[in-house]
C-alpha cells in the first residue's frame, strides 16, 4: 500500500524533496526513482532508506538508481543490479523466497491457528442461552452495570 | 559525597529487594502475615532508597558535577536546565536507574495497598516484584553504576546529543519506562495467579487497572517519541518501523490484547489461561525492548549506549525472568479453570478475534524486527526488513481488526444477535462509506486506498458514537432519559468510547497525511520562492542566532496562500560546538489540523540555501488520536469499579 501511495505521491508532487541538484529531468522517471528509493536501504546508515537519508553514500546510491532509470532499465532490473552489487541486504522489502517463507507466512499462520482454535472451542457442546445459576450469581455480583 | 550516598542507597535498595523476596516468600510459606508485612515494608524501603539514589544522580547533573563519569559523558555547563535534569535519564546508566525507580515504585505501590489483594496472592506478587527488582538492581549496581567517579576531573562535559535536547524527548523516556515497567506488576500478578492456582474474575479485575495504567503511559510515551521523530529528524516522517520503535510497539500491542482478554476473564471467567499468558508476555516484550535498545544487536537511529557485554547480561536477565515465568505457566496453567462456553456470534468471540489479530500483528512486528538476525545466524545471508514488509503484512491485519471493531461492543455476551447489531450499525456504515467515496471524489489527486482509510477512520468514530447512543437510548427514549443515562454512565464506558474514537482520529490523520502530503525542495537566494501544496514560501532573510549552547542560522520565511500572508516559519540550522554536531530545527505552522513543515538545509556555494517544505494535511490528528486514546485509558482508570477495594468485595463473595 505504501509503495502505491509513494508512487502516486511522487507523481503528483513532481518536484521531488530530494536535492534539486540530483533530480532527473523527466518527471515520470523521477517519480519511479523516488518510489524505488523508499525500498532501498542506505547501507551505512541505521535502518534508513536512501529516500530519507542525507548520508553521502545514500546520495551515491540515489545517483546510481537514477542513472539506471535514465538508461531505460525497468524497476526489477534496477533492483537486480543493486542486489548483484550489494546483496539482498540492500532491499528493504525482503524477497518472496523460501528463505523468507517463515517471515512472510507467520502472520497468516498465527491468524489461521487462532481461528482454528476458536472454531474448535466453539464446537464444544452448545451453550444454553440462559445463564446457569452460578453464572447469574457471579454476574449480579460483578456487574452492577453493563460496562464492557 | 552526594554521589557516594547515591551509590550506597542503590546497594541498600538491592539488599532490601532481596529481603523483600525472602520475607514475602517466607510469609506465603508459613502463612504468617507479620513476615509478609515485613516483605511489603522492605518493598517500600527499597523504593525510598532508589528514589534517594535517583535524586543524588539528578543533583550531580543539575550542579554539573564532572567528577561523576556519567555527568561528564552526558552533560555540559551551558546546557539549559531542563536538559540537565533530563540528562539524568539520557544515558544508558541513568535510564537503567530510572527503570529501577519505576520498578521499585510499582512494587511499593502493590505492597502499599493494605486492603485489596488476598494475602497469598499479594505475598507472591510482592515477592515476584522484588525478584525482578533484585535482578535489575544487581545489574545496575554491578554492570552499569551511574555514580562512578573520575580520577581526573575535567573542566567541561561532553554534553548530551543535541538531537535529544528536546522537550518531547525529555519526557518521552519517563512515560515509556513507567509503561514498560508497569507491565512488571501485571507479570507479578500472573505469577501470583499461577502459584495460587486461581485466575478468576476477581484476579482479572486486579489486572485491569494496572494494565490500563501501563497501556496509557506506553501510549503517551510512544506518541511523544513519534512526535519527536516527526519534527526533529526533519523529513516529516513519524513512524519508520525502526527496531527500537518496534521494541516499544510490541508491548503496546500485547497490552492492548491483554486489556481486552482480561475483560472476558472478568465478566465471563473464560480465557483465564490466555490472559495469564498475555500478562507474562507483556513484560517479556518490555524487557526485550530494554535489551534491544542497549545490546547493539540491531542497528537503529535511536539505539544508545551500545555495549555487547551489557547486552549479554540483559539477555540473561530476560531469559531467566521470562523463562521462569513461562515455565511456571507450562506447569500450572492446566490447573486454571477453562471457563464458560460461548456461541460463535458473541462478545467473547469478537474479543477472541481481536486477540488473534493483535497477536498476529505482534508476531509480525517481532519477526520483522528479529528475522534479519535469525536469517544471518542461520545462513549467513544478510537481509533487510523495512517499511514495505510491514505495509504488506501489518496494515491488512490492522485493517481487518478496525473493520470488526465497532461491532464488538454492541454484541451481547455469550450469544448475540448478529442481525440486531447490523441493524444498529448500518446507518454508521453507510455514512462511513459515503465519507470514503466523498474523499475519493473530491480530494485531488484521486487515491483509492487513502480514501478507503478515511472511510475506516469515520467508521471507527461513528461506531463509538453509535455504541454511546445505544447505552443512552438516544433517539429512542425521551431526551430527559437520555441525559440521565448519559450522566450516569460509568467512567469505564467513557474511557472505551474515547479510546475507540481516538483510534479513529488517528486513522483519519495517518491516512490523510500519508495519502496527500506534498513535498518540495529548492535552492533559494534571498527573495526566492518555493511552492508546496497551495502555499508559496518566500525566503526573506537569513539571520545569525546566538543560542545558549549552539550557534544557528535562522531563515525568515513568509508563507502566502493566494497572496495573503498565512504564517512566518523560522526554521534553523544549529551547530553545537560541544559535540561538533549540526542539527536542523524544523518550523511548523499549524493550520487547522494540518501542518506546513519547513526545513532549512545547508548553504550552497554562492548565497544560496536549500529549503525543503512539506504540506502535511491532517498531521495533527496523528498525534491527537493517541492522546485521546490515552485520555480514555486514564478516565477508565478513575472508574470506581476498577479500584482495588471493589475487587476485594468481589473476591469475598
Amino acid at each position: 500500500m505504501r509503495k502505491l501511495l509513494a508512487i502516486l505521491a511522487a507523481v503528483f508532487c513532481i518536484a521531488a524533496a530530494s536535492d534539486p541538484a540530483e533530480r532527473l529531468a523527466d518527471p515520470a522517471q523521477e517519480a519511479r526513482a523516488r518510489a524505488l528509493f523508499s525500498e532501498v536501504r542506505c547501507l551505512v546508515c541505521q535502518n534508513e532508506s536512501i529516500d530519507d537519508s542525507q548520508a553521502e553514500l545514500a546520495s551515491d546510491l540515489r545517483r546510481l538508481v537514477r542513472d539506471q532509470i535514465k538508461a531505460g532499465k525497468s524497476d526489477d532490473q534496477v533492483k537486480a543490479y543493486l542486489t548483484d552489487r550489494y546483496g539482498e541486504f540492500v532491499l528493504l522489502k525482503p524477497s518472496f523466497s523460501w528463505g523468507n517463507a517463515a517471515l512472510w507466512g507467520a502472520p497468516f499462520l498465527v491468524v489461521g491457528l487462532g481461528v482454528w482454535l476458536l472454531a474448535r472451542n466453539l464446537r464444544a457442546p452448545r451453550p444454553s442461552s440462559e445463564l446457569s445459576e452460578e453464572e447469574a450469581a457471579r454476574l449480579a455480583d460483578l456487574a452492577d452495570d453493563d460496562q464492557t | 559525597m552526594i554521589a557516594e550516598t547515591g551509590a550506597f542507597a542503590l546497594i541498600l535498595a538491592l539488599v532490601l529487594s532481596l529481603a523483600q523476596v525472602v520475607l514475602s516468600v517466607a510469609g506465603r510459606w508459613r502463612r504468617a502475615s507479620v513476615l509478609a508485612g515485613a516483605g511489603a515494608g522492605a518493598a517500600l524501603a527499597a523504593f525510598a532508597c532508589v528514589a534517594v539514589a535517583f535524586a543524588a544522580l539528578m543533583h550531580a547533573f543539575v550542579t554539573s558535577d564532572f567528577s561523576v563519569a556519567n555527568v561528564t559523558a552526558n552533560s555540559h555547563t551551558e546546557k539549559p536546565m531542563l536538559y540537565k535534569v533530563a540528562g539524568t535519564w539520557g544515558s544508558h546508566e541513568g535510564s537503567m536507574l530510572l527503570w529501577c525507580l519505576a520498578l521499585t515504585g510499582f512494587g511499593a505501590a502493590v505492597a502499599g495497598f493494605r486492603r485489596g489483594l488476598p494475602p497469598g496472592l499479594k505475598a507472591v506478587t510482592v515477592a515476584t516484584q522484588g525478584a525482578i527488582g533484585t535482578v535489575f538492581l544487581a545489574y545496575t549496581v554491578l554492570a552499569s553504576n551511574p555514580f562512578q567517579r573520575l580520577a581526573q576531573i575535567p573542566i567541561e562535559g561532553r554534553s548530551l546529543n543535541p538531537l535529544l535536547q528536546d522537550p518531547a524527548l525529555a519526557f518521552h523516556p519517563p512515560a515509556l519506562y513507567a509503561g514498560y515497567v508497569g507491565m512488571s506488576v501485571v507479570f507479578s500478578l500472573a505469577v501470583g495467579a499461577l502459584v495460587e492456582g486461581r485466575a478468576d474474575a476477581a484476579w482479572a479485575r486486579w489486572v485491569r487497572p494496572w494494565t490500563l495504567m501501563a497501556w496509557s503511559l506506553l501510549t503517551v510515551g510512544i506518541t511523544l517519541g513519534a512526535f519527536w521523530a516527526y519534527y526533529e529528524l526533519g523529513w516529516g516522517g513519524w513512524w519508520f518501523w525502526d527496531p527500537v520503535e518496534n521494541a516499544s510497539f510490541m508491548p503496546w500491542l500485547i497490552a492492548t490484547a491483554l486489556l481486552h482478554s482480561a475483560i472476558v476473564t472478568e465478566k465471563r471467567g473464560a480465557l483465564a489461561g490466555w490472559t495469564v499468558f498475555l500478562a507474562l508476555a507483556a513484560f517479556t516484550f518490555s524487557m526485550l525492548g530494554a535489551f534491544l535498545v542497549r545490546s547493539g544487536v540491531l542497528t537503529s537511529v535511536h539505539a544508545f549506549a551500545v555495549d555487547p557485554t551489557r547486552g549479554v547480561l540483559l539477555l540473561m536477565i530476560l531469559g531467566a525472568t521470562a523463562g521462569a515465568g513461562f515455565a511456571l505457566f507450562a506447569w500450572r496453567a492446566p490447573a486454571l479453570s477453562p471457563g464458560g462456553v460461548f456461541a460463535p456470534v458473541s462478545r467473547e468471540s469478537a474479543l477472541v478475534l481481536n486477540n488473534i489479530l493483535l497477536a498476529a500483528a505482534t508476531v509480525t512486528v517481532l519477526l520483522g524486527t528479529l528475522y534479519p538476525l535469525i536469517r544471518e545466524a542461520a545462513t549467513g545471508e544478510a537481509i533487510s526488513v523495512g517499511p514495505p514488509f510491514f505495509n504488506l503484512t501489518f496494515t491488512p491485519l490492522m485493517a481487518a481488526l478496525l473493520i470488526l471493531l465497532p461491532a464488538g461492543p454492541l454484541l451481547a455476551w455469550k450469544r448475540a444477535d448478529a442481525l440486531g447489531v447490523a441493524q444498529r450499525l448500518w446507518v454508521a456504515a453507510l455514512i462511513a462509506a459515503a465519507c470514503g467515496l466523498l474523499a475519493f471524489a473530491v480530494v485531488s489527486p484521486r487515491k483509492a486506498l487513502a480514501s478507503a482509510g478515511l472511510g475506516l477512520g469515520a467508521w471507527l468514530i461513528l461506531g463509538a458514537l453509535v455504541e454511546l447512543a445505544e447505552r443512552t437510548r438516544a433517539f429512542r427514549g425521551s431526551a430527559a432519559e437520555t441525559w440521565r443515562r448519559l450522566t450516569g454512565l460509568p467512567r469505564g464506558a467513557w474511557g472505551m468510547t474515547l479510546a475507540h474514537a481516538g483510534l479513529g482520529i488517528f486513522v483519519l490523520g495517518a491516512c490523510f497525511e500519508t495519502g496527500w502530503k506534498a513535498e518540495a525542495a529548492e535552492t533559494l537566494v534571498i527573495g526566492g520562492h518555493l511552492n508546496v501544496g497551495a502555499y508559496e514560501l518566500t525566503l526573506d532573510a537569513i539571520q545569525g542566532v546566538d543560542g545558549p549552547n549552539f550557534d544557528a542560522e535562522r531563515a525568515v520565511i513568509s508563507a502566502r496562500k493566494a497572496g495573503a500572508l498565512i504564517c512566518a516559519p523560522r526554521p534553523e540550522r544549529r551547530f553545537y560546538p560541544a559535540g561538533g554536531q549540526t542539527t536542523s530545527e524544523v518550523a511548523i505552522c499549524t493550520l487547522g489540523a494540518s501542518h506546513l513543515y519547513v526545513v532549512l538545509g545547508e548553504r550552497r556555494p554562492g548565497e544560496v540555501w536549500l529549503v525543503r517544505a512539506y504540506w502535511n494535511p491532517w498531521a495533527l490528528l496523528i498525534f491527537l488520536g493517541p492522546g485521546v486514546m490515552a485520555l480514555g485509558g486514564l478516565i477508565s482508570l478513575s472508574d470506581r469499579r476498577l479500584r482495588l477495594a471493589v475487587g476485594r468485595r468481589a473476591a469475598a463473595a
